[in-house]
């Protein structure tokens, strides 16, 4: 049993103010019952609810409302997150109902869904928050039915004291709970207790989603409301000259056209306050179709940037980002790659003697991988809704990290901080890409100048030329082998622009005598940002590929030939920095070749194996392909996860299969390229998405069984993927494919 | 503008707008119909799928003078109670994630099972190929598509 002090996060666990409570029912629409709701069951509604701490509130009748901390995108913690809360608090599931927080730091701590950190975050504060309020329960029952507190058991939203025979619902001592003190303490189950962690449940806003009721910022709704949309430069390396906004400002439904500057000059930037087009012109109308005709006839003038240099204060610490001036290329990127590739780069690990084993070997194994930029392409195109009234601003939209919109919104539009308030709605998707907040704060500064609430809309085609894209890298992998054929030095150096995607510390380092690992980068003005496994989704990739290669140079199983370094990581490890667990990593390796049949594979069907450690989790894919006509079929994937303990585990496999789905159309057709500066693609019509025939036909997830508290799950699946895509292409065509995109224009492979 | 006397989800609705505005606009933005989404908006992405009669269609290039008198159907008319086969069936499958999509999935697949009772692998695939799924949910979307036919075919 683990014992918790309340002490984190207190402010969380004190009865507050500042949230609907005692008495007022909430509207039917906010609410997302764990059940399906019928018109008696909304009737059962409690006459009154009593907030026990910022978490939870408990009914007079016995329901209990959960607010659900963090923005949810698609990983389903709208259901997990109340899971752990509802687990400690002892209640049945179809007492639940699921309210989402709004913003509040004090009430829900760090509301950020990104990193793969949701669970993780909140496995122990969510946790207590139910365990908190149990206790007070158990307490109010004592004093109520004046026995030890020891002596009452709480069970299914029941409180029972067995000698006097006497129990009670949750609802019936909350009004007196609500008004205890917060224990000092609170004790924690052991997993051997959990009743909900570790089973299915469905997701909760499934019914929602299947009868299309508004839930996404896209959807919101308000009187009087104005749509907005804003045109940016059509290339990097352009901003803002001059619009003549007559003709547009005179088609029907048109409000206003202006212009607005998203940042003082001398705003201190954060890490996500990421943004290439800071001075836009913003149209406003009625409605969305006249604001898209009307868009048409802006006649706006760009002129180029200047060169500048600028410090962002991210979670990586201070850094200084140079913007270069200009109008970039691919091809002109891939020549300055090129030429960075073959100069010495930043020694960030050296192992041993790497350049005198280069020297004395046999025989040296060079491969060169790459990938181009990526764009994020949420199925929901970035919006935004903000109603500036005087100094107080009211905003929603889909937000992966609302907190990260203060600063900005305080400096740009002079509201004080407690006067923001945000609305967290679901979002499309993120994959990283909403953790840069760019658009909601254009829309609280159209907002403030034309004095209306608006919502602004991105077109799919602003969506994706907008930057903040995955950056385009670029590894190369050496291996040095003697005359036995033994695998004696291995050397990385890998770069990307404007970032290196290199983690030195990561396996195969650790499991080598002599390792060199370098890095490079390339200054752009393309902005970049998190996508889905940030650096890793590349890394991934191309070390594995390699280690696949050479596994094949010396002979040996590919699966064996990983094992064999990691058994070498543990026994005996090189370096103290080494970051995984080779035991956890050679333990996905295991499972899956066990549940995949290794070598048990038809002679039609190719095989590749990839594994990586990310995100604080391990994932190994086998993915099976076969050959139509040339073209690839993925059959299936065979995947295993060490994600530690898995809350809901039907909804962990439902991400694992996504992710290995995207990663499989990101590794096969993924790809934004630029010509003077303008990205070639701006619709779907040409940005290859993998679609339902090209999904794999089988995806088989496993994890492993353990009692470690849980670590990643978003984004873990997702970088072993392309590793598993290369490696079984190689099988299938007979060739090895070292850039990605690996088909482009529905090209044939091989 | 133009007036339009429109059959939505049963109810004969008018609305007053430029002729060529998309009925995709015009039933989120008219109607506050939002179910129908908005991905694309040049009928590459399938999320802004209805029925126009029985038949899919983008709604993003389906111009509001263009219907005339045929009937539409939206995510929020597809059944009265959401207990639609294919609804029950993403329901059972557990389908979402970030859900954006899968109102225009399920109008695609509800069109495929009215002409087509008990389709193939590749007749599913092939119809369900034009509504992308950037979360990656195809194969639970296949198992959904599978089950809401064997459920038809009993009922």
């Amino acid at each position: 049993m683990t014992v918790i002090k309340t002490k984190f996060g207190r402010r969380a666990f004190i009865k507050n103010t500042s949230l609907a409570s005692g008495g007022m029912i909430l509207g039917f629409n906010l609410l997302a019952s764990c059940k399906d709701k019928t018109v008696e069951e909304v009737m059962l509604m409690p006459k009154e609810w009593f907030e026990i701490n910022s978490y939870l509130k408990i009914g007079d009748n016995g329901l209990v409302t959960i607010y659900t901390p963090n923005p949810e995108f698609g990983q389903n913690i709208r259901t997990s997150m109340p899971m752990l809360v509802a687990e400690e608090l002892d209640v049945d599931w179809q007492s639940v109902l699921v309210e989402q927080a709004p913003y509040h730091k004090e009430n829900f701590g760090f509301q950020f869904t990104g990193g793969s950190q949701g669970i993780r975050r909140r496995w122990e504060s969510l946790r207590t928050a139910g365990a908190t309020a149990k206790q007070m329960l158990r307490q109010a029952a004592a004093q109520n039915w004046q026995v030890p507190v020891e002596e009452i058991t709480a069970e299914s939203g029941m409180l029972h004291h067995t000698s006097s025979e006497k129990s009670a619902g949750y609802g019936e001592m909350a009004a007196l709970a609500a008004t205890l003190e917060v224990p000092e303490v609170v004790k924690l189950k052991e997993v051997k207790d959990f009743k909900l962690i570790g089973k299915s449940h469905k997701n909760i806003d499934a019914k929602d989603i299947v009868t299309g009721k508004p839930m996404f910022g896209m959807d919101y709704q308000k009187e009087g409301m104005l749509i907005a949309m804003v045109e940016h430069p059509p290339a990097f390396g352009l901003t803002l000259s001059s619009v003549d906004a007559e003709e547009a400002k005179a088609m029907p439904g048109i409000k206003d056209v202006v212009t607005i500057k998203s940042y003082k000059d001398g705003f201190e930037k954060g890490g996500f306050d990421t943004n290439a087009f800071p001075e836009l012109v913003a149209i406003v109308g009625n409605s969305t179709w006249e604001v898209m005709q009307a868009r048409k006839k802006l006649r706006v003038e760009w002129k180029p940037i200047t060169a500048s240099t600028e410090t962002v204060k991210g979670f990586r610490g201070e850094e200084t980002k140079n913007i270069p001036a200009g109008l970039e290329s691919s091809t002109n990127h891939k020549v300055q790659m090129a030429a960075l590739a073959a100069k010495p780069g930043k020694i960030v690990r050296k192992d041993g003697k790497p350049v005198a084993a280069f020297k004395k070997a046999a025989k040296v194994l060079e491969r060169t991988y790459s990938a181009p930029f990526l764009a994020h392409n949420t199925m929901e195109p970035l919006n935004a809704f903000a109603f500036v009234q005087g100094n107080k601003v009211k905003l929603a939209g889909p937000m992966q990290i609302p907190s990260s919109m203060l600063p900005a919104i305080t400096s740009s539009l002079g509201i004080p901080e407690e006067n923001i308030e945000m609305d967290i709605p679901r979002m499309g998707g993120g994959f990283g890409r909403k953790a840069y907040g760019h658009y909601v704060l254009e829309a609280a500064l159209i907002s403030q100048k034309v004095n209306s609430p608006v919502k602004l809309i991105y077109t799919r085609e602003d969506d994706m030329t907008n930057g903040i894209y995955r950056p385009t890298y670029q590894a190369t992998y050496r291996a040095a082998f003697d005359v036995d054929n033994n695998l004696t030095a291995l050397h990385v150096k890998a770069g990307g622009i404007p970032e290196s995607p290199l983690f030195a510390n990561r396996f195969p380092a650790g499991a080598l005598d002599n390792y060199l690992a370098e890095e490079w980068s390339i200054d752009s003005n393309i902005t970049i940002g998190a996508f889905r496994a940030p650096r890793s989704n590349f890394m991934a990739g191309a070390e594995q590929a390699f280690l696949d290669e050479v596994a094949e140079t010396i002979g040996k199983d590919p699966i064996q030939f990983r094992l064999d370094l990691l058994k070498r990581a543990k026994e005996n490890p090189v370096g103290e920095e080494n970051d995984y667990d080779a035991d956890r990593y050679a333990g996905v390796l295991e499972l899956v070749r066990e549940k995949s049949g290794w070598k048990q594979n038809d002679e039609n069907v190719h095989r590749g194996v990839s594994a990586y450690f990310c995100h604080n989790s391990y994932a190994a894919h086998i993915l099976d392909v076969t050959m139509k006509e040339g073209t690839p079929i993925v059959q299936k994937v065979c995947c295993a996860i060490d994600c530690g303990i898995v809350v809901n585990p039907d909804a962990a496999k439902n991400m694992a299969e996504g992710a290995i789905t995207d990663g499989i159309g990101n590794a096969l057709y993924g790809e934004l390229t630029f010509k003077d500066g303008v990205p070639q693609k701006n619709n779907f019509h040409q940005y290859q998405m993998i679609r339902s025939s090209d999904a794999p036909k089988e995806i088989d997830v496993h994890f492993v069984q353990n009692e470690i508290e849980p670590t990643g799950m978003g984004e873990p699946p997702f970088p072993p993927i392309f590793g598993a895509v290369a490696n079984a292409l190689y099988k299938a065509t007979g060739q090895r494919h070292y850039e990605q995109p690996f088909v482009k224009e529905k090209q044939v492979v091989g | 503008m133009a007036k339009f006397n429109l059959k939505i989800n049963g109810n004969i609705q008018e609305v007053d707008v430029d002729p060529n505005t998309p009925m995709l606009w015009v039933l989120r933005d008219h109607f506050q119909l939002v179910g129908t989404k908005y991905g694309c908006g040049i009928a590459q992405c399938g999320a802004c799928t209805v029925h126009l009669g029985d038949n899919a269609v983008r709604s993003c290039q389906l111009p509001v003078s263009a219907v005339g008198d045929k009937a539409i159907t939206t995510i929020e008319g597809l059944s009265e109670n959401g207990d639609h086969p294919v609804q029950k069936a993403w329901l059972e499958v557990d389908v979402p994630q970030c859900g954006y999509c899968q109102a225009g999935q399920i109008m695609t697949a509800s069109a495929l099972l009215k002409k087509n009772p008990s389709p193939s692998d590749a007749e599913i695939e092939s119809a369900m190929d034009g509504n992308i799924c950037r979360c990656g949910t195809y194969t639970r979307i296949k198992k959904a598509v599978k089950l809401a036919a064997v459920e038809t075919e009993n009922s």
